[in-house]
């Protein structure tokens, strides 16, 4: 099977840092693909390069055959790839409803002319989104939540919304940033659920940056490992559980989680 | 057309009588989906076929679990129709309880709300080897799942529309067979002791019960309700499934537990049946809305409202209302009373009801003083739910209402209430013993329930016939009486009081998080945990007086003398209460031994070792140390 996303020999350097070097990766349509590695090792900075916040210096990637290395975020994002963000980006004042319908944003059609005089195109076009964005109130189990403000729910919950919103996208690739960082045990078992529902229901492809091992090696269908930016292994979880230089990167070399700092 | 002698039946009529009337509705996507009476046979019909071309035998047993779903009452309904049993099951039950009555009620069809449920039944797959064939409603997450026993519920569906073509009139004749007095339903009581028992209630129990009802509380055809209750509980069966198809009322499923308040303001039902808890809460949430509010909304609200429960104690009494005070309740009603009972979702009702156990006076007063036709019900599983019901103009916080009509109630040995009639159920399921031992040769059920019958004809509920003892001195104990007492304090959630062949009363309480949580916020007190909080020194003092307060109306050799405050609330997890929320006495005195032990002998801490049943079975220890306090004299009041 063609890979979905592919990313060829991408670097990109903050000053003298390089953050991310030479890295190469395919991703498969339909599978989850974790990224891990300790902090610093550049997987954000990759990921920011996939939904085009940051333009790598030198390297392609290619969304499903097309170029997209400098492609602004906002055609990324019409392109099908939807992410979410390690510190979480809601608008705090803002319902969970409100927030999530701006989600979709991206797919809504409707000029100004049109939406100011609402009935007709646009008041179809905002059924229709709103049908769209009360089926995924209902996948996350958030029914209770929809008048709330963003800013009032708990993390985890907040998490959840965060993720509804990148689903109201309709992403063809969800890229999630520590969906988990910062939940608790039980939190945790229902983003991972989420997750494989997404997948599973929608077959949509992920890209998944997380902490928790137990986590990743569940739920990925593959792993890809950087320290340093470097890509170290890629395989299955048990290959990668197995491999000798993960083992030391995450282990043996105090060094390697310490000495960039945090850069993603 | 027969005689309306089954539920089956009255499906066919309503379909063809109230066939265009609204039968359900479901909020899905924030939208009310309705199904005629029509409907709501048809899909009965196409589910009933689908099982039976799978190969659905009469007698066969069905269980449901999940929440309050159309799917899963018209599963109950098909299983009816064909011959068959439902049985089911309370959805957050853990999985020992379930494996128990699953193989216990041997099922061998199970609809399943969704994936959560069904990936418990995967769980106990070996252990239930008669279990043939799982339906789930909601296909979120099941994509992957592939078994031959496992199918979803529009499968099915399709699978009955095409063996209906094959068998043209199957459905009807299949109905036909069914007789009144076939077990229409097992509902397994939550047992306060023991393993759970199955009550099986026949079709003519279900029809005797949904009649009483109906005249009772003069039902029809126009009211609505909400069906939020457990299905596993005898009393939602009754009132959605046995009332529902008798007076073909429509019944309404919420969107999902957490929005039952929200669904509750939007759809204003006509009635609306509610434990204690649940009108404790309303009345919570409005005390901390109003301290929240500007003071002269606060202060327009107190006026009114202790306007109308003057007004209240004057209408109970018979006395007239003097002028001043029928102008102020009138002018309540436009400002306050209605637009209060408009918030709680309560505006159009014609009554609510509450049951299951006793509720406080003052919250009783104060939903009938803003015009909330609050009364109380009485009944259990056995007697399918209903024996007595307040009339509208004796509603009153201490009774538990006149005998529905069809019913029959005695006063036995022991003060035990007795009770008969058509509503008796048949027996308990593979348990020939217990259920000689609760009917008796003349056909009287024995409740267990200890009481009387006041001047005025109401039952009056005491405590469990077994539980009433005797302090060491011979003083009668009554350990529900008193506990009920302690719970009608808005900071005690649950209370367990001890004093059988004992020198005095003692008690164990569970503090209520909320409400305490709330007002050590108010005075700046910080707290972890509810075990650090059940643990303050103030706490401690709240409590006491509270005890206090409860000590006021109990006799002076019934008073409580010592209590300590429990570092956990009561679980049904852990086997302490059921999931009605009764004590299961002897287990507590069981497993708090030790500290019942230090309550008597004069100690003052106890270690408190408790253990925590996880959802999933997954056990855990925790000890505490627990400080023993003395109530001590009731404080002088002036």
């Amino acid at each position: 099977m063609s890979a979905q996303l592919e990313i060829v020999e991408v670097s990109k350097s903050f000053g003298g840092v390089q953050a991310v070097g030479r890295v190469s990766l395919e991703v498969r349509r339909g599978e989850i693909l974790s990224v891990i590695g300790p902090n610093g090792a550049g997987k954000t900075t990759l990921l920011n390069m996939i939904s085009g916040f940051y333009h790598p210096d030198t390297g392609r990637i290619l969304l499903e055959g097309r170029d997209v290395t400098h492609s602004a975020p906002s055609r990324v994002a019409e392109l099908g790839v939807a992410r979410t963000f390690q510190n979480i980006a809601l608008f705090r004042g803002m319902t969970v409803l409100d927030n999530l319908m701006l989600g979709r944003h991206v797919r809504m059609k409707a000029g100004v002319v049109a939406s100011f005089i609402y009935w007709g195109f646009a008041q179809r076009e905002e059924v229709a989104n709103r049908r769209r964005v009360e089926d995924i109130i209902d996948f996350l189990r958030i029914q209770d939540l929809r008048r709330r403000p963003c800013g009032s729910l708990a993390y985890g919950l907040q998490k959840r919304v965060e993720l509804g919103r990148a689903l109201a996208l309709d992403p063809k690739i969800l890229l999630l940033d520590e969906p988990m960082g910062g939940c608790n045990h039980e939190e945790k078992e229902d983003m991972a659920r989420f997750i494989l529902d997404v997948n599973q229901e929608w077959g949509t492809t992920i890209i998944l940056i997380e902490h928790d091992m137990g986590v990743v090696m569940d739920i990925s269908d593959r792993v890809a490992v950087l320290d340093m930016g470097q890509k170290i292994a890629e395989g299955t979880p048990d290959e990668v559980r197995a491999n000798p230089q993960v083992i030391k990167a995450y282990l043996g070399d105090a060094k390697g989680a310490t000495n960039g700092g945090r850069r993603g | 057309m027969a005689e309306l002698t089954t539920l089956p039946r009255l499906l066919q009529r309503n379909a063809r009588d109230l066939g265009a009337r609204p039968a359900i509705r479901e909020k899905d996507r924030g939208i009310w989906q309705t199904w005629t009476w029509r409907q709501y046979h048809d899909q009965v019909r196409d589910l009933a076929l689908g099982l039976a071309a799978l190969g659905f035998q009469r007698g066969e047993r069905l269980s449901v679990i999940g929440d309050n779903r159309p799917r899963l009452y018209w599963a109950q309904v098909a299983a009816q129709c064909l011959g068959g049993v439902p049985v089911p099951v309370y959805q957050d039950s853990i999985a020992r309880e379930l494996a128990y009555v699953w193989k216990h009620a041997e099922v061998s069809v199970i609809v399943a709300e969704d994936q959560e449920q069904v990936d418990k039944i995967l769980a106990l797959r070996a252990e239930l080897p008669g279990l043939r064939l799982v339906v789930y409603d909601d296909p979120r997450g099941m994509t992957s799942y592939r078994h031959e026993w496992l199918k979803s519920y529009e499968v099915v569906q399709e699978t009955g529309r095409k063996f209906a073509a094959d068998h043209p009139s199957y459905f009807e004749t299949e109905i036909e067979k069914v007789r009144p007095e076939d077990v229409a339903i097992i509902s397994y009581t939550s047992g306060t002791t023991g393993n759970p028992k199955g009550a099986m209630i026949t079709h003519a129990n279900a029809i005797a019960v949904a009649d009483s009802f109906r005249l009772a509380s003069s039902l029809t055809a126009d009211d609505t309700a909400l069906a939020y209750l457990p299905m596993a509980w005898a009393g939602d069966s009754v009132y959605t499934l046995f009332a529902g198809l008798s007076v073909g009322f429509c019944a309404n499923c919420p969107e999902s537990p957490e929005t039952v308040q929200r669904d509750l303001r939007e759809l204003g039902p006509t009635t609306l049946l509610a434990p204690p808890r649940i009108w404790e809460n309303m009345l919570t949430a409005l005390q901390v809305r109003t301290s929240d509010a500007t003071p002269i909304k606060r202060r327009t609200f107190e006026y009114f409202r202790s306007a109308a429960e003057r007004a209240e104690i004057l209408r109970v009494e018979g006395k007239r209302l003097p002028v001043g005070l029928r102008l102020a309740t009138a002018l309540g009603e436009v400002f306050v009373y209605r637009p209060v009972r408009d918030q709680l979702g309560l505006r159009q009702t014609r009554w609510v009801l509450t049951g299951g156990a006793p509720l406080g006076p003052d919250t009783f007063r104060f939903f009938r003083s803003i015009g909330v036709n609050l009364k109380q019900v009485y009944g259990s599983t056995e007697t399918t739910g209903l024996v007595s019901l307040q009339p509208d103009a004796e509603a009153n916080p201490s009774t538990a209402g006149r005998p529905v009509s069809g019913i029959e109630v005695k006063i036995g040995d022991r003060g035990e209430v007795l009770v008969r009639g058509a509503a008796v159920f048949k027996g308990y399921l593979k348990n020939e013993e217990a259920t000689r031992e609760v009917i008796d040769p003349d056909g009287w059920f024995h409740t267990g329930d200890a009481g009387f019958v006041d001047p005025q004809g109401h039952l009056v509920i005491i405590d469990r016939a077994k539980d009433v003892g005797a302090l060491a001195d011979g003083t009668p104990f009554a350990p529900q009486f008193i506990e009920n007492k302690l719970k009608f304090s808005p900071y005690i959630r649950e209370a367990v009081s001890f004093g059988h062949e004992k020198p005095f009363v003692s008690a164990m309480i569970a503090i209520d998080p909320g409400t305490v949580g709330n007002w050590a916020e108010r005075r700046g007190l910080p707290y972890t945990s509810y075990m650090d909080l059940s643990q303050k020194p103030e706490v401690r003092d709240l409590i006491r007086e509270e005890i206090r307060r409860g000590n006021e109306t109990l006799p002076e050799s019934t008073k409580i003398r010592r209590f300590l405050l429990l570092t956990k609330d009561l679980d049904a997890d852990d086997a302490e209460i059921t999931r009605t929320r009764k004590v299961r006495r002897r287990y507590v005195a069981d497993k708090y031994s030790a500290v019942i032990d230090a309550l008597y002998g004069g100690l003052d801490e106890a270690v408190l070792s408790t253990a925590i049943t996880y959802e999933d079975g997954r056990q855990a220890t925790i000890q505490s140390r627990v400080s023993i306090e003395d109530v001590g004299e009731v404080a002088a009041r002036v």
